[in-house]
């Protein structure tokens, strides 16, 4: 008989079954996390988490019998029937209480599993068409800084505190009274100077007898003892704490679809996360706006519908209210995105350009405006759809040099030229700082 | 120091067990397994593993190594999900029909658990592995772990040489037909040449013995049915019919190349060491059930095992071995565990204390005595089904209250055949025993015919039983990964064999590259 332990086997056996299952259902994983992603809060989205996909996609298929025919089924707990009884057949065809049919419904047609959070940033990431390099930044995140932190008694030979162990080590020998090297060959030479002159035999005796003892004593008495050993030690050091605020202000009037506001969606999810990895502590301000703007909470900033007509400087207004009011610019990062389909009321151009480089442009790190349309949106042949009013305006200030980024996105994979130029400016940016 | 202290005959107190308790555990329970219920066992190891790599083990249906394949991590994906939400637990162990004997145990159970577990698997599963003639006879315990090394390291191999697309593709049309993958009749005995020898000699003594002149004067009918000589001998070369596709495929699929035909082979042979579990499932758990009742009872008796422990061991006893009524929400087939135990329970009972009825029903073991004779003859010879029919008791009929349902799907209403009574008993006895037979549940599919001389068509025949036909949706997918490893178009025929009628054809070409 033998026991063996095989917990310290190398984990993660599994792992490369895993991802052959994820490349080969990749579509249909693809598909699910776009649709868990569409469903949930944009600071839920690298969560990871449970997904669910159709089951026929991944289907083994084996021969086996279908229904019909004649069927036995032999049953435990007879309470009431004899031979001869008719019992009318259950719904759902399977007969006598059969065993196919799974109580909770969901067994059948979908498959459920867990995607862990580099797996499902990676899917979702995927879908938006990053160029590799880009994503890896997302997805890893920065190191953790380590900081010097006293010492320890365990730890890698690498980290190993020689002065400190030494110290110790000595301070050890001093109070254990072990003898010096230079002791021990002091008494030798003594010894086999009195040896050679034969003179003192007593004293002889008795240098040898100091000699012995001080051995035993050396012997006894370590150079290094286990107990003398300390590593150095570190602590992750907490980052500098940083903190953000995003304003996402989009337009929600009719003329903004679903799909539009699916697109606005993703930006700010991508512009989340992208935050996320830079800044502790990340908030996130909700400003819709019709022909009057409001703050409002991720759920009706998304799903609710309003009517009216559409001023674009009152959403500006909204923000620079909130960040008067909770956001000091010294103390937080302001970001801002805008989605809109590029529509604004005649009139209101001018107040919108002066509100922004007066008051917003000065105060955000960063601004984005996004164009949002549809993706079939060609303009009539022979027509071209001219720039809407919103980009016209927009123009002339980026042409003047302001610090913003707009783009017009009418796919998912166009949204992340937005940001590359973030980072572009960030890079330029943090050389303007240093 | 008082040695008769009750406290210093216990294998273990409280629920923390190190590797010496798990040694003292084996050890007191072999001396009850081969001392008192005379088991023949494998040598064991048992091997302690992580709640992580018991899930590993279950994705590749709980062999400790395997190749590469990605419906592993979907299996994987699956297990593992469940096993978060808590819908599911994790079996405590899971035991490898190899020489040694592989158990696998885990590290959370309490050492109660672990002496439920080793009694479980290291000597139940172990003694009916290595005595159960379909086992002896069609798995090799002694070579399967250096065998599943092989095929881990072939098929990687393959994935190098020749992409890992490739790979997959054979391996998801392989595994499609690993039900089909099984010889169910013994298989031949490899040619011996020197039998051969004599077999000629005697075919021709038998050809001189019948010659006889006149026969020589009888008209020649002219080349009566050469078509038909010409079929038969087809047939012949090919070995057809055939019911291991895979085997047919791997001898003479066209167009296959080595490594293909290699791969299609450890499929086969995987398949083929499952085949004797599925036959004795019921058996199988009811024997290691059966065992691990009996050790731990005596242990318990001898004062080895604290009374807490014993309350805890038979708390997890009665949960295996629940069986909830037919309309009960939990219901979910006849529990393997519950009707083995009950059926070996009711053996003893019988060899013990039997009544009038047992005496006249099992005249050959009522009042023998000793059960452990009867059950080791019982483990060795019997499969599943057999093993119903010869000792499923009227007593245990009345006792599981079982009834047996016809439904037939010509008929409006399902129909009460039999119930546990007088004039019940054998019938249901009978329909209980089928739905253990694989003959019985599984469609038998057979490889009949190739046209070799036109299209090199492949020709299969379900022989519909009892009018149920295959699921349709599935069989043409299974045709179809069929017909890529065959390279041409396959048609099966669904036929009635009391008729000959073809009842319905599934006609499938092979994906154009």
């Amino acid at each position: 008989m033998q026991i063996l332990d095989r917990r310290l086997n190398p984990r993660g056996r599994s792992l490369p079954n895993r991802q052959r299952f994820l490349r080969r259902a990749k579509a249909l994983v693809q598909e699910a996390v776009r649709e868990a992603s569409a469903k949930r809060d944009i600071r839920g989205a690298d969560a990871g988490g449970e997904i669910s996909i159709p089951l026929h996609g991944i289907r083994e298929p084996s021969f086996h019998l279908g229904q019909g025919g004649v069927r036995d089924h032999v049953l435990p707990g007879n309470k009431e029937y004899r031979a001869g009884d008719e019992i009318p057949r259950p719904p759902g065809g399977e007969g006598g209480g059969g065993s196919e049919g799974s109580p909770d419904g969901s067994g059948e047609d979908s498959f459920r599993f867990v995607l862990s959070r580099e797996e499902f940033l990676d899917l979702f990431l995927d879908d938006l068409e990053l160029p590799d390099l880009a994503k890896r930044r997302l997805v890893e995140g920065a190191d953790p800084g380590w900081q010097r932190a006293g010492y320890q008694v365990s730890g890698s030979p690498a980290n190993l505190a020689l002065a400190r162990t030494m110290r110790n080590s000595l301070s050890r020998r001093i109070a254990l009274r072990r003898p010096k090297p230079e002791q021990v060959e002091t008494l030798r030479e003594e010894i086999a100077r009195l040896e050679a002159e034969g003179d003192d035999p007593e004293r002889l005796a008795r240098l040898r007898l100091e000699l012995e003892q001080a051995l035993r004593r050396t012997q006894r008495v370590p150079w290094i003892d286990p107990i003398d050993v300390r590593y150095r030690r570190f602590e992750p050091m907490p980052r500098p704490v940083a903190q953000a605020v995003m304003f996402c202000l989009m337009d929600v009037s009719g003329s903004m679809t679903e799909d539009m506001k699916d697109l606005a969606k993703r930006f700010y999810t991508l512009l989340y996360i992208f935050l996320q990895r830079r800044y502790k502590h990340v908030e996130i301000v909700f400003i819709r706006h019709t022909h009057e703007a409001s703050e409002v909470d991720e759920e009706t900033f998304f799903h609710s519908r309003e009517t009216g007509g559409t001023l674009v400087s009152t959403a500006l207004e909204e923000m620079r209210r909130v960040v008067a009011d909770r956001y000091p610019p010294a103390e937080w990062n302001i970001y801002a995105a805008q989605a809109s389909d590029g529509d604004n009321a005649a009139g209101d151009s001018q107040k919108t350009a002066r509100l922004l480089t007066d008051v917003i442009l000065p105060v955000c790190q960063y601004y984005a405006y996004i164009e949002v349309g549809r993706e079939s949106e060609h303009g009539m042949p022979g027509f071209p759809r001219g720039p809407t009013d919103l980009w016209r305006t927009y123009e002339q200030l980026v042409a003047a040099g302001a610090p913003m980024a707009m783009k017009k996105v009418r796919h998912r994979r166009e949204i992340f030229p937005v940001f590359r130029e973030l980072f572009a400016k960030r890079a330029q940016g943090e050389e303007a700082h240093a | 120091m008082s040695l008769d202290c009750p406290g210093d005959r216990l294998l273990y107190q409280g629920a923390e067990w190190d590797f010496g308790t798990l040694r003292a555990i084996h050890d007191a329970c072999e001396e009850v397994a081969l001392g008192e219920l005379g088991l023949e066992i494998y040598p064991n190891r048992i091997e302690v593993i992580s709640a992580e790599q018991m899930l590993d083990a279950y994705a590749s249906t709980g062999l400790p190594l395997f190749y590469r394949h990605w419906s592993f991590g979907k299996h994987f994906a699956h297990h593992e999900a469940m096993y978060r939400k808590g819908l599911r637990g994790l079996a405590y162990e899971i035991v490898i029909n190899s020489d040694p004997c592989l158990s696998y145990v885990m590290e959370e159970n309490t050492a109660t658990m672990q002496a439920l577990v080793i009694a479980h698997a290291a000597f139940g599963h172990n003694h009916f592995f290595r005595n159960n003639r379909l086992f002896r006879d069609w798995t090799d315990a002694r070579g399967i772990l250096d065998y599943l090394e092989f095929a881990r390291a072939y098929v990687a191999q393959c994935e190098e040489r020749h992409g890992e697309a490739a790979v997959e593709r054979l391996l998801d049309s392989a595994h499609a037909l690993m039900s089909h993958g099984v010889h169910r009749q013994l298989r031949r005995r490899a040619p011996d040449l020197r039998r051969e020898k004599d077999r000629e000699r005697e075919r021709r003594q038998h050809d001189e013995r019948m010659y006889n002149v006149l026969w020589s004067t009888l008209p020649q009918k002219k080349a009566a049915t050469p078509e038909r000589g010409t079929d038969e001998r087809r047939r012949a070369l090919l070995q057809l019919p055939q019911e291991n596709i895979l085997y047919f495929l791997e001898k003479t699929a066209p167009r296959l190349e080595p490594w293909q035909r290699e791969c299609l082979r450890i499929v086969r042979n995987i398949a083929q060491y499952f085949h004797p579990q599925r036959q004795t499932k019921m058996m199988n758990e009811g024997c290691a059930t059966y065992v691990h009742h009996r050790i731990l009872r005596r242990l318990h008796e001898q004062g080895r095992i604290s009374d807490g422990a014993w309350l805890e061991i038979i708390h997890s006893h009665s949960n295996v071995i629940l069986q909830p009524e037919f309309d009960d929400a939990r219901y979910g087939g006849i529990n393997p565990y519950a009707l083995g135990f009950a059926m070996m329970q009711d053996i003893e009972r019988i060899c013990r204390e039997p009544t009038e009825e047992d005496r006249a029903w099992f005249p050959d073991i009522a009042g023998s005595g000793d059960p452990m004779p009867v059950l080791r003859e019982a483990w060795a010879e019997y499969r599943d089904e057999s093993f119903i029919l010869q000792f499923l008791s009227p007593h245990l009929m009345r006792k599981l209250r079982l009834f047996h349902v016809v439904d037939d799907s010509a008929e409006p209403v399902m129909r009460v055949e039999a119930i546990h009574d007088e004039v019940g008993y054998r019938a249901l006895r009978r329909a209980l025993a089928r739905q253990y037979d694989p003959a019985w549940l599984d469609a038998d599919i057979q490889v009949v015919d190739v046209d070799l001389d036109g299209d090199r068509r492949l020709v299969l025949e379900h022989r519909v039983s009892a009018g149920r036909l295959l699921e349709e949706g599935e069989a043409r997918q299974v045709l179809r990964h069929l017909a890529s490893l065959w390279g041409y178009d396959v048609l099966l025929q669904e036929v009635d064999p009391a008729t000959g009628a073809v009842l319905k054809q599934h006609a499938v070409s092979p994906p154009r590259l």
